[in-house]
């Protein structure tokens, strides 16, 4: 009995292969990478996370009652910047994808493991850099390093945070390098492209973008601190440059960045719609190529940024109707995932539950884009807090509910432990809740005319201020319960087995959590389709009853 | 102040009622295709819910033109809201050829509004109601941003350039002006007043204020104080270019190359007067005026070069709103939002 017990117990599996402090560090496994990145952006999260609560503090009343407004300046600067660069970005392409993306393959680790780690060092590297910037005093340029405010008129740490972004870029670089290698390269026999999950196709066309618009973000920070440092000019007038020229630059890899957050976020939820309809996904091709389209019209897009910032009528109505077309992919994903679920065996399972919560979300900050496109809106919609409640709407109510999804999807194979349900359930039912409590009133402030990253604000939007900070400490509520009960899980979680939610990836047929090469033996693809449903019914189990 | 709750903007501009009615009906088209998304979606995880736990999903038939439709049919309605988008913004952004010309200058942190008519203000600007006025824009440091909630409209205010934006207030009424453009420590206290006014209420409240004289007679002052008279003297033969009925007229440069002078034009030629030379001058023999006059000192004297026409002491410009186009055109970067639209109509609502 004894010695059973410690057999059983005694599995080697990539958390125990090795063990102590250097044995992480030091490590290739694509695994325990995601799992150090994961922990880094959790930090990032509650950091920017915790500047998102000071802000709506202090907008609870019109005046500056709470922080002055060169502090809510810096909050919302910072919030930014490591919402963007250090949370959403990396969010599910460096952890789920690290993760998930080699044994969704088949493969023992990504093509080069070793760059997979460079790219955490060089992601922390950044990390340190931008926050010794916050820990200098801040920065209070917004995000957006706008010119010639950034580089002229500024006298925060702006220097110090561009060069953290900067260094930023490269761990992304190197990840979507990494990525398209391995899609490349280290599929097991069998695996042709359309039987690849959706999960790849659009982690693939993630990594597109991360290796060709990243660059640019490089290139225009450097200027920007070339100009800061050495008065060049290249975006002051009065040295010469041309102010809005930053924004063309800045803009060509802000726009396609977004799609570096929501692109992985629709890779989730395209796993997660059949393994919970348990059936394969509606339109597997259309939702596959729309993708690719997302990440090419994508690079086209970006002047719509700029509707009123004195771009001529002609450019600006090109970037409109390339914004439409652009939605149009976006639109035939939404589709086919409702689709998927129609006379699917469906649970409310929470990663499901996370799953249905990011398409009626991302379906309306889709749709307020389609009211941001349109130039005479925009004229009157753009700058205020409308923006604000559309791009949170897609990158919060899309990107992080499709994370918190996948983290519960993938969870039993991370951890080998299943999560408390009930709990688990609540939680995504709070945070659905404290979302759109919190972003729904700043549409209606929106066109009421609210400008963003106003400190002080006239009396008249103060209720529904009121009612988004409400929102926002139930979110906040919301976010912090998974912290504690998959932690919790982790030690004293029910054993989960190999394929707890009986899904077809690849991933489900390896043990829980994985041995350190993830596979005893290649897998060899023998099915003909992706999520092949009804090839495995026998070895998943399942019987169609209907 | 006391101020009610609100959930819908003041519609107070000639453009307000359009945008709202298409606000509206995007709402109510979004709000429809979304509920139903939803309802579709919440009803089959019902309706198809799991009821053994080795239960299947029965696989549904792929079929192309199902594909198709909800491909092609969402594309046809954005190319409606992409139509309809651009027809509202030509309205919103095309200024009418008889607005009232007046400038502001957005500064850290403060908006400064000139009157042709001489009154300068500061974050506050008074208009009368049922006239179109036209202001050009400019910024004294950072990136500004002019937003009037009420009449839809905004504006980046750049550094270096001037651009344009449009109103003609319908209801006289106190409306807000915020700066809408991140612009550094105080820009949530950039904020003004506009007042539409009554025409008569608007005229009488000019003739208190005018003390000054005239926008351009303040310009004819800096004329003379700053030496331009000296070579810019209006006789066919000087040394330096004849500026009478200047404005909105094409001007062949060295290089072969024309251009038409309008306000962004005429900025660069005081205060880098090298960077276009016209046909037949010399360079070099204008001094630089960079950092040597403040913005409102050159708005003053475009506003002077404006008013002369060309008959002496003419008050009017010709024809303003002409042809600027083609120079922006040729930058690749003015457009309705620079000081350069051209074609444009007067517009009766």
């Amino acid at each position: 009995m004894i010695e059973e017990a410690t057999e059983q117990s005694v599995r080697e599996t990539y958390l125990n292969k090795e063990q102590g402090i250097l044995s992480w560090l030091l490590t290739t496994d694509h695994k325990r990478i995601g799992i150090l990145y994961t922990i880094s952006i959790t930090f990032f999260f509650f950091l920017g996370g915790f500047f998102a609560l000071l802000m709506r503090l202090e907008l609870i009343d019109p005046r500056n009652w709470l922080v002055s407004a060169e502090t809510y300046n810096k909050l919302f600067t910072m919030h930014g910047i490591i919402m963007v660069w250090f949370f959403l970005i990396p969010s599910i392409p460096n952890t789920l994808g690290n993760f998930v993306l080699p044994m969704a393959l088949g493969a023992k680790d990504l093509a080069f493991p070793k760059l997979n780690l460079a790219s955490w060092y060089v992601f922390m590297l950044g990390a340190a850099v931008t926050i010794f910037a916050l820990f200098r005093g801040g920065v209070d340029t917004g995000w957006t390093f706008y010119t010639p405010f950034s580089t002229t008129y500024s006298t925060t740490y702006v220097t110090a945070a561009t060069v953290g972004v900067f260094i930023n870029g490269f761990s992304s670089i190197m990840t979507g390098l990494n990525f398209i290698a391995t899609v490349h390269r280290m599929r097991a026999p069998g695996l042709t492209w359309y039987k690849l999950p959706i999960f790849v196709w659009s982690h693939y066309a993630t990594s597109i973008i991360f290796v060709l618009a990243t660059p640019v973000l490089a290139t225009t920070l450097l200027m920007v601190a070339v100009e800061r440092i050495f008065q060049v000019g290249i975006f002051d007038p009065r040295l010469g440059g041309d102010p809005v020229l930053f924004q063309h630059m800045f803009w060509f890899y802000s726009h396609p960045a977004v799609y570096i957050m929501v692109l992985p976020a629709m890779a989730v939820v395209s796993e997660i719609i059949p393994a919970f309809s348990r059936k394969p996904l509606f339109g597997y091709k259309a939702v596959a190529y729309s993708s690719i389209a997302i990440a090419t019209i994508g690079f086209l897009v970006w002047g719509h940024h700029m509707f009123v910032a004195g771009i001529s009528a002609y450019s600006a109505m090109s970037f409109s109707i390339l914004s439409y077309f652009v939605a149009v992919p976006s639109a035939i994903k939404v589709f086919n995932w409702t689709a998927t679920v129609y006379r699917g065996a469906v649970s409310w399972d929470t990663p499901m539950l996370y799953a249905i919560g990011f398409v009626g979300l991302f379906t309306i900050g889709g749709m307020t884009g389609l009211f941001l496109a349109a130039l005479g809106l925009d004229v009157h919609l753009t700058d205020t807090y409308f923006v604000i409640a559309h791009f949170h709407y897609i990158m919060v109510g899309g990107t992080v509910m499709a994370y918190l999804g996948g983290v519960h999807y993938w969870w039993p194979k991370i951890s080998g432990k299943l999560y408390p349900e009930g709990l688990a359930r609540l939680s995504a039912v709070t945070i659905f809740l404290g979302f759109n409590l919190t972003f729904f009133p700043q549409f209606v402030l929106g066109y009421l005319g609210m400008p963003r990253r106003y400190a002080a604000y006239p009396e008249e939007f103060q209720f529904l201020n009121i009612l988004s900070t409400a929102g926002a400490s139930i979110l906040g509520v919301g976010y912090v319960m998974p912290l504690f009960y998959l932690l919790w899980s982790w030690k004293y979680g029910k054993e989960a087995g190999p394929n707890p939610w009986r899904a077809t990836g690849l991933e489900w047929q390896t043990s829980s959590p994985p041995p350190k090469h993830n596979f005893e033996e290649t897998p060899i693809i023998t099915t003909s389709l992706p999520y092949p449903y009804e090839e495995m019914k026998e070895e998943l189990g399942l019987v169609q009853t209907r | 102040m006391k101020t009610a709750l609100k959930f819908w903007p003041d519609s107070a501009s000639s453009v307000s009622g359009q945008v709202n009615f298409f606000f509206v009906l995007m709402v109510v088209l979004c709000t429809s295709i979304a509920v139903a998304i939803a309802f579709f979606l919440i009803y089959s995880t019902l309706r198809y819910h799991r009821k053994h736990d080795n239960e299947m999903g029965r696989p549904t038939r792929y079929r192309i033109p199902v594909e198709v439709a909800w491909t092609v049919i969402p594309f046809f309605f954005f190319m409606g809201m992409f139509a309809w988008g651009s027809k509202l913004y030509f309205d919103i952004e095309r200024p009418p050829d008889n607005a009232i010309k007046m400038y502001a200058i957005g500064q850290q942190w403060m908006w400064e509004l000139q009157h042709p008519e001489g009154p300068r203000e500061i974050n506050e600007l008074h208009i009368p109601v049922g006239r179109p006025v036209q202001l050009s824009l400019i910024s004294q440091d950072v990136i500004h941003s002019f937003f009037v909630p009420a009449f839809r409209t905004k504006q980046d205010v750049l550094p270096g350039r001037y651009t344009t934006t449009w109103f003609k207030a319908t209801v006289p009424g106190k409306y807000h002006l915020f700066c809408a453009e991140y612009c550094g420590a105080k820009h949530s206290g950039m904020i003004g007043w506009i007042y539409a006014m009554d025409p008569q209420d608007y005229q009488r409240w000019l003739t208190e204020g005018a003390a000054e004289g005239s926008f351009s007679s303040q310009g004819e002052k800096f004329f003379h104080q700053f030496g331009c008279a000296n070579c810019h003297h209006f006789e066919r033969q000087g040394r330096a270019p004849y500026l009478k009925d200047l404005y909105g007229r094409r001007v062949e440069i060295e290089g072969g190359q024309t251009v038409v002078a309008d306000e962004n034009y005429i900025r660069e030629s005081i205060l880098n007067p090298n960077a276009k030379i016209v046909y037949g001058f010399q360079p070099n023999v204008m001094p630089n005026f960079t950092g040597q006059l403040t913005e409102d000192q050159v708005l003053a004297l475009i506003s002077y070069v404006k008013a002369l026409g060309p008959e002496p002491g003419s008050q009017q410009p010709s024809s303003s709103g002409t042809a600027p186009k083609e120079y922006g055109q040729e930058k690749g970067i003015a457009g309705p939002g620079a000081t350069s639209i051209s074609g444009s109509h007067p517009q009766e609502r």
